[in-house]
């Protein structure tokens, strides 16, 4: 079987027809290469711009990369344990190095909770504490910045901006202010967390709130309720789910930004964690990195699986 | 409209128990919810001490701390010698600036013979010593001539011996040997110097505004927001704030400092040289950028740190992550075993905290931005893998059959079946990590990792340059919003507006 190709004779508007098509593929690609090489040069000028200020150069340092995991091996397995549940060490020579059981926090004789768990229990609570405030105040913000709830374009535009505000404003720099006033602890934490939540949290809520079916506000206002009774019974039941939705979320990341926070000097783990990695104490830190990395797998599991139930399969995948 | 009888009623009822008979917990959640969340607060409020904090807590320098963000003190101090001559100085590092001869500050001087004390070290080079004696500098030769051991010499010299501070609208400071006249708007209070005891007495009852704690001790005067003073018997220190920053484009050292910018434009485009070697402009470039109290060009250097940071660590988060997500996908890469390694791998590279890797990278590159660059390249690994790997998974079948139906091979397939349909997505949320990420960056700069946190760490350690915090903050909310609205408009035109 032969197969013969045709090739149609073009009139003369698809000649015109062929020439421009040509003609935009030909500008299309052109346009492609010119973003790529752009692409390139910004790339390369920003990773000379990066090596250059940094205070170990890339290649010189690239063959010491792993010299830090010889500093975290513990003289033996079992050390890791002891330093996690607080059980003395073998080793212990007076030193902080080996000074597990010092930090034990002790509920009645002989039951006492290990340090890190304490810790990991603190950043914990600040990171849900945050994450209700920023739940609180969010709900009540979201409602006056969505076009569908507050008709005045002022009031939604004012709350806007306070929420980019909000959550643009460096959470450092929160921090560090109320640690000047509030002296070391994890309060400082609290309030950064917070305020960046309620910012992003309100950004998500007003938008779930405008995508709202309208139709049970409607009716509300056909029979006379006023503005609270429409949200209340209207639309807050349509978008409840979605909200607890990125409570969660917003909850998975809250837990590392107050481990991060607390590195500055907000307490809980993260301010143990930089001490000890500052200070070579291997086993502690393999100990903290181990319980850390455990809490967030879990916090994950728990809120997806909790997700999955409010929301069915349409879980949210984006943050 | 039909009318039930009531056996009709009760038969739908019957049909639909759960809305006539609420469940408890249908009926009473909402209260039950808010009861738990009530006491999970009160719990915290216990678990953070924050009734005890709030209490120990120095709001009163909270209130200072603010007003730094906005404005700057100039501190003179009036130091009464006691045949009734004034000194005023001004602390070293005050932006007042080395020759400082402020409006504000009026005095009257008169020629006098006096007999001063001169201490046997200091007399070689007494005017020197004290970079704001000016006041004093008529009287050098006098100097020149003292004896090397302490002695009393009689001279005859230009003294101050009245000073009137205006630290704002009808607030003045008026400073006589013997008393200290405090005006506050229509309020007026004489306070009598008594040096031999040492006492400050005022004449009748003190106003709200001054204070004094022990009778005779210091007295201290509040003019709200532009000031106070602190009166002894000795000395007057008086702090007058104004708004605004302090020396923002040149600091003390620079030949432009406290010159009206129309001379200032002058000297750059017609003056001569200030210095010989290089022109005027490149000399006003160059101390506004070595600003010694803005630092700006170590600012923007690392805030552009920052930025590449977030960026970088993005772009090759995107890049890696893509083809990685093809292999974890399960409809796309039929291999078990493969699925579940490049899962567990996003989830590792996810669960370990930005922190830990930028600790890690920070020992192993030492401080900079290469530290952030890996700490958020890797963490952003996992999460965008997450993201893209599910994104396939959720993708429709008919395109990659249409393409696999006309016998092309697996790559076609997925270029032309499926990277269509996710690119989009996949951009999108590489966008707003990289938005994101400009704002975490800060965070992890500050443990070492490099940009503008460590920065603006430092600057908040010292309790003393909120200016400088202030001016980073806006540098950072200024590029945020910025690269926000970049990543939005980038976005709806990727995947339209009603999407993004």
């Amino acid at each position: 079987m032969s197969i013969s190709t045709v090739r149609p004779v073009l009139g003369e508007s698809g000649r015109m027809i062929e020439r421009h098509s040509r003609q935009l593929a030909a500008q299309r690609g052109f346009y492609t290469l010119l973003s790529v090489v752009l692409l390139l040069c910004v790339v390369s000028g920003s990773l000379w711009f990066a090596n250059e200020t940094n205070s170990g150069k890339f290649f010189e340092r690239l063959p010491h990369l792993f010299d830090f995991v010889e500093d975290l091996i513990p003289r033996d397995g079992m050390e890791i344990w002891r330093a996690l549940f607080d059980l003395p060490s073998p080793y212990d020579d007076g030193s902080f190095k080996y000074n597990y059981p010092e930090g034990r926090a002790y509920l009645g004789d002989t039951f006492y909770i290990p340090e890190y768990f304490h810790k990991m229990v603190e950043t914990l609570n600040i990171a849900l504490v945050s994450t209700g405030i920023g739940l609180l105040f969010g709900f009540v913000l979201a409602f006056l910045a969505a076009r569908n709830t507050m008709p005045n374009p002022w009031v939604r535009g004012f709350v806007r901006r306070i929420m980019e505000i909000l959550r643009a404003f460096p959470e450092v720099v929160i921090a560090g202010f109320f640690l000047a006033i509030l002296s070391l602890g994890p309060i400082p934490a609290v309030v950064a967390v917070s305020i960046h939540t309620v910012g992003a949290l309100g950004k998500l809520f007003y938008e779930v709130i405008e995508n709202a079916d309208m139709k049970a506000e409607e009716g509300l206002r056909a029979v006379g309720a006023n503005w609270l009774e429409r949200i209340w019974f209207g639309i807050v039941p349509q978008v409840m789910p979605n909200f607890m939705s990125y409570f969660l979320l917003r909850l998975e990341i809250n837990v590392r930004a107050s481990t991060i926070i607390g590195a500055v000097g907000g307490g809980g783990i993260g301010e143990l964690l930089r001490l000890s990695i500052g200070q070579g104490h291997e086993a502690k830190t393999l100990a903290i990195v181990l319980l850390l990395l455990l809490t967030i797998v879990a916090v994950d599991q728990f809120s997806a699986w909790l997700r999955q139930k409010l929301s069915g399969d349409q879980a949210f995948n984006a943050i | 409209m039909t009318i039930l009888n009531t056996s009709e009623m009760e038969a739908i009822a019957a049909r639909h128990p759960h809305l006539l008979r609420p469940s408890f917990w249908q009926r009473f959640r909402v209260p039950i919810i808010a009861v738990a969340c009530t006491l999970y607060f009160l719990f915290a409020w216990w678990y953070f001490a924050v009734g005890k904090v709030m209490g120990e807590a120095n709001w009163s320098i909270a209130g200072n701390y603010l007003a730094d963000w906005v404005s700057y003190e100039i501190r003179p101090q009036i130091e009464i010698e006691s045949d009734g001559a004034m000194r005023i100085e001004y602390p070293r590092f005050d932006p007042i600036g080395p020759n400082p001869n402020p409006e504000w500050l009026e005095t009257r001087r008169e020629t006098v013979t006096r007999t001063i004390e001169i201490p046997a070290s200091a007399s070689g080079n007494a005017g020197a010593a004290k970079p704001s004696s000016s006041f004093m500098a008529p009287a050098p030769q006098a100097q020149q001539a003292a004896p090397q051991s302490p002695s009393h010499e009689t001279r005859t010299e230009e003294i101050v011996t009245e000073a009137v501070v205006s630290i704002g609208r009808s607030r003045t400071i008026e400073v006589h040997p013997d008393r200290v006249v405090l005006t506050r708007g229509s309020e007026s209070v004489t306070l009598r110097l008594n040096r031999r005891s040492g006492e400050v007495r005022p004449d009748g009852a003190l106003p709200s505004w001054v204070e004094q704690r022990l009778p005779g001790g210091r007295a201290v005067a509040y003019f709200g927001t532009s000031g106070w003073a602190e009166i002894s018997a000795e000395r007057v220190r008086i702090r007058k704030r104004f708004l605004g920053w302090a020396n923002f484009l040149f600091d003390t050292s620079s030949p432009f400092f406290g010159k009206p910018a129309s001379e200032i434009a002058t000297l750059i485009v017609s003056g001569d040289r200030i210095q010989p070697d290089r022109s005027n402009l490149s000399l006003a470039w160059n101390n506004i950028l070595y600003n010694s109290e803005w630092q700006h060009l170590d600012v923007w250097e690392k805030l552009l740190q920052t930025v590449v940071m977030a960026f970088i660590g993005t772009l090759f988060a995107m890049l890696v992550a893509f083809p990685l997500s093809f292999i974890a996908a399960r409809n796309i890469f039929a291999n078990r075993p493969a699925n579940q390694i490049a899962k567990r791998l996003f989830d590792f590279l996810r669960s370990v905290d930005m922190l830990i890797w930028a600790l890690f990278f920070t020992r192993a590159f030492g401080p900079g931005p290469l530290a952030g660059i890996s700490a958020i390249f890797l963490t952003d690994t996992g999460t965008l893998g997450k993201l893209y790997s599910e994104a396939l998974e959720n993708i429709d079948e008919k395109q990659r059959e249409g393409v696999r139906s006309v016998g092309a091979s697996p790559v076609a397939v997925q270029r032309y079946g499926t990277v269509p349909q996710v690119m989009p997505v996949f951009l999108s949320q590489a966008l707003y990590f990289w938005e994101s990420n400009t704002r975490s960056a800060t965070i992890i700069g500050a443990v070492g990792a490099g940009g503008i946190g460590l920065k603006l760490w430092e600057a908040m350690r010292t309790n003393s340059d909120w200016e400088n915090v202030a001016y980073m903050v806006l540098l950072i909310l200024l590029v945020v919003f910025i690269f926000d609205g970049i990543s939005n408009a980038l976005r709806s035109r990727l995947i339209g507006k009603d999407r993004s």
